[in-house]
């Protein structure tokens, strides 16, 4: 379609774009980079920085690239000395503003602010005045709001209104009040926030962030008396490596279980284990829905975000939820019951600890009903993958030259189908695996359910499980969660069985993840990288199917009984309550 | 959701469609009604339009035409643009703000008066003025003003 292309030039070179390209999309597929701030590929562009400011000849002033589109025989300037000067005048305002303790700051090295003013050389901020002053929100379990960090980029209120359809927080006030706020400005605990932490991965500075809870670990990890467990989920060994400037999508396994035990954890296993379990007894509560009329269709339960959102605008729809607890509260549950019982240990004096790719699950471990008949959390500590990184280099772990290890015995196996819970698809193409082997009694080859996979918010299905057509969606990212939520609401569902994730894409590319600067997230879909290498490690893995695990073959014998048991229903599955969207009285 | 919303609210919701369009139209009726825009009419046009409680809140705080708090029986505005300032209207917000013991944007505890600077009402020859729920008073002195707030308060 070479008719139909626009020829502008940029930097003295000639550009060919399509028509309603921007400047800046143009520019940067030229191999032109422009710097932005507020932009973000996708989700927010809305011309407010003014940091992606260019020249364009035969305009006055100038031109705000990120909004502007491309025209025939543009001459565009992206770097003149007037350019420049006015985006260290832009760079200059924001930080006469902005609380400057780099040195503490949780994005220190990871800050798209602090990337800028290193890049433009600012020295010295030539403007002083009153600058914001605003409580840190630090009361919920998962999300820390600091809006003295914050820049009114929007990119956090783009993705929470336009991506995932919640808008807990938007732009308050005018002029300098101006800021993002809640509902009455209430800590985010106190409205209809979901946890899901996407806010985080799109905020350029420190203004959003994880609750870190490193600093209590450490004390578990240094006590002698206390034995510490830790657990890590399928997508953190897709993304940790990034941390440590390996290639997006490397897959650390080997590296990030050596780095764990050198952490000083007694025990190192593996979440997949839990997501293994999580299969045999969701499978086992579709296929008793099926087969003797329970509700349909089932969703799976194993984003805490999704939960809360359920609890919060569907309560009604509630017995549509799985009632199987996530793979990692499963997990812990069976380390304060099974193996405390098996090891001969002392449960209070276990602390399990999981790893995430999630600010959710911090919420989700704390919850009531994740405690045990004793009162003990099945879980007492989440931290995220970032956490972690940052727990290695503390401990001056070169993460890099550190040997491959291997989880441990008896506790550390799981199978292809547990390490693709990570992806979109991935929960529902592993309980596929299973369901179609317990309904024919036999083993089935099919295993590569491809219609579940891909990037696609909604993916619709009908597959065909032991003679059956099952008809399966899978959804991610809350706006999507919405569409099938009402759906089901209205009647209109005319399927069985649905797989929900909160972030979209899936959980590789959840809230606590690594953050990717907008650049790179402009230049890579950072998911389909992630999700390679978990789709890799199922190919490579000798066992496929969750319930030809040998770990849960022995505990089901040993301890559990049959999948959707007694004892399997006490430490396995949960339940749900309506939960108010606003706690403002 | 299914919380009871009073008769005024019910009406407008008859008036109005449930389109997002419609949401500043609707705050407007509402802070006429009440004086303000309380909580609960916050949360009833969230759940009516479909437009979260945040930006809501974030329009409410924008535009000072709404308030969050309920306003005075007499809404005193003093006009601080460059004409009234220059004439002294400064000293008319300072009156105000003695007599009364309140800061700009609060209310008196009886929610008899509110106060509020504002800037040009476009009566600049008039210079300094001030109003009483809209109504100009021109080249105001503070002898004036203290006339008014009498008058007022025998009400």
């Amino acid at each position: 379609m070479e008719e139909n292309l626009i020829t502008l030039t940029i930097d003295g070179k000639t550009v060919k774009a399509k028509p309603n390209t921007t400047i800046l999309t143009a520019a940067r597929e030229a191999g032109i980079d422009i710097p932005t701030l507020c932009f973000l590929k996708d989700i927010n562009n809305a011309g407010d920085c003014r940091m992606c400011i260019v020249e364009v000849e035969g305009r006055r002033g100038f031109t705000t690239s990120c909004i502007t589109a491309v025209a025939e025989g543009m001459v565009v300037h992206t770097n003149t000395p007037a350019v420049i000067e006015a985006r260290k005048t832009v760079l200059d305002l924001i930080l006469s503003n902005h609380h400057e303790d780099c040195l503490t700051c949780i994005r220190s090295g990871n800050c798209e602010l602090q990337a800028l003013a290193r890049k433009y050389n600012v020295r010295k901020i030539r403007y002083t005045g009153e600058k914001i002053d605003h409580e840190v929100d630090d009361k919920s379990p998962s999300l820390v709001r600091d809006f003295n960090k914050c820049i009114l980029c929007k990119r956090c209120v783009a993705t929470c209104k336009k991506v995932q359809e919640i808008g807990a927080i938007d732009v308050a006030e005018r002029g300098f009040s101006s800021c993002v706020s809640t509902v009455e400005n209430r800590s985010i605990n106190d409205v209809d926030c979901t946890f899901c932490g996407q806010c985080i991965e799109s905020c350029p500075t420190g203004a959003l962030h994880e609750k870190e809870s490193i600093d209590e670990l450490w004390a578990k990890i240094r006590d002698p008396e206390t034995t510490v467990i830790v657990q890590t989920a399928p997508a953190v060994r897709a993304g940790l490596g990034e941390e440590f400037d390996l290639p997006i999508g490397t897959n650390v396994t080997g590296k990030m279980v050596s780095a764990l035990k050198a952490l000083g954890f007694d025990k190192v296993f593996d979440t997949n284990t839990g997501a293994d379990f999580t299969i045999m007894e969701e499978a086992n509560e579709f296929i008793e829905r099926i087969t003797k009329g329970g509700v349909l269709p089932m969703t799976t339960s194993c984003c805490p975000a999704w939960i809360k959102f359920v609890e919060m605008n569907y309560p009604e729809q509630i017995p549509h939820l799985s009632s199987c607890k996530s793979p990692h509260q499963m997990f812990g549950a069976l380390l304060k019951t099974y193996y405390a019982e098996k090891e001969g240990l002392d449960p209070k004096k276990i602390y399990t600890v999981s790893v995430m790719p999630c600010v959710a699950k911090k919420f989700e471990r704390q919850r009531e009903e994740m405690k045990n008949k004793d009162g003990l959390y099945d879980v007492d500590n989440v931290i995220t993958t970032r956490e972690l990184a940052r727990m290695i280099k503390e401990a001056n772990i070169d993460f890099e030259k550190l040997e491959e290890s291997q989880f441990e015995d008896p506790m550390g196996e799981a199978t292809g189908a547990a390490a693709i819970f990570g992806v979109t698809g991935g929960v529902m193409e592993a309980a596929l695996r299973t369901a179609q082997d317990t309904l024919t009694g036999k083993s089935v080859d099919a295993i590569e359910f491809k219609d579940v996979r891909g990037g696609a918010g909604i993916k619709r299905a009908t597959v065909n499980v032991a003679g059956k057509d099952v008809r399966v969606v899978v959804a991610s990212g809350l706006k999507n969660a919405r569409k099938i939520m009402e759906e089901i609401k209205s009647g209109k569902a005319d399927y069985d069985f649905v797989e929900i994730m909160a972030c979209p894409g899936g959980c590789v590319v959840g809230g606590g993840q690594p953050i990717k600067s907008s650049k790179i997230r402009s230049e890579v879909d950072v998911r389909e990288l992630r999700s390679a290498a978990l789709y890799t490690i199922d190919e490579k893995s000798t066992l496929r199917k969750s319930h030809e695990n040998p770990v849960l073959k022995k505990i089901y014998a040993d301890y559990l009984g049959e999948a959707g048991g007694h004892k399997a229903h006490e430490l396995l599955h949960t339940h749900y309550e309506k939960r108010e969207k606003y706690n403002l009285d | 959701m299914e919380k009871k919303y009073d008769e005024f609210m019910q009406g407008l919701f008859k008036e109005y469609k449930p389109d997002k369009d419609n949401l500043i139209q609707m705050l407007n009726e509402v802070q006429e009604h009440y004086g303000y825009v309380p909580r609960d009419a916050q949360e009833a046009l969230s759940n009516f339009l479909g437009i979260s409680m945040a930006e809501i809140y974030g329009v409410v705080t924008f535009y000072s035409r709404f308030s969050l708090e309920p306003q005075g029986k007499y809404k005193l505005s003093v006009c601080l643009g460059t004409a009234c300032y220059v004439k002294g209207s400064q000293k008319i917000l300072d009156r105000i703000v003695e007599r009364l013991h309140i800061k700009e944007g609060e209310t008196t505890p009886d929610g008899m008066f509110t106060l509020e600077a504002m800037r040009c009402v476009g009566a600049c020859g008039l210079a300094p003025v001030f109003t009483v729920n809209g109504e100009v008073y021109g080249k105001a002195t503070v002898q004036k003003l203290d006339q008014v707030l009498d008058e007022l308060m025998k009400n």
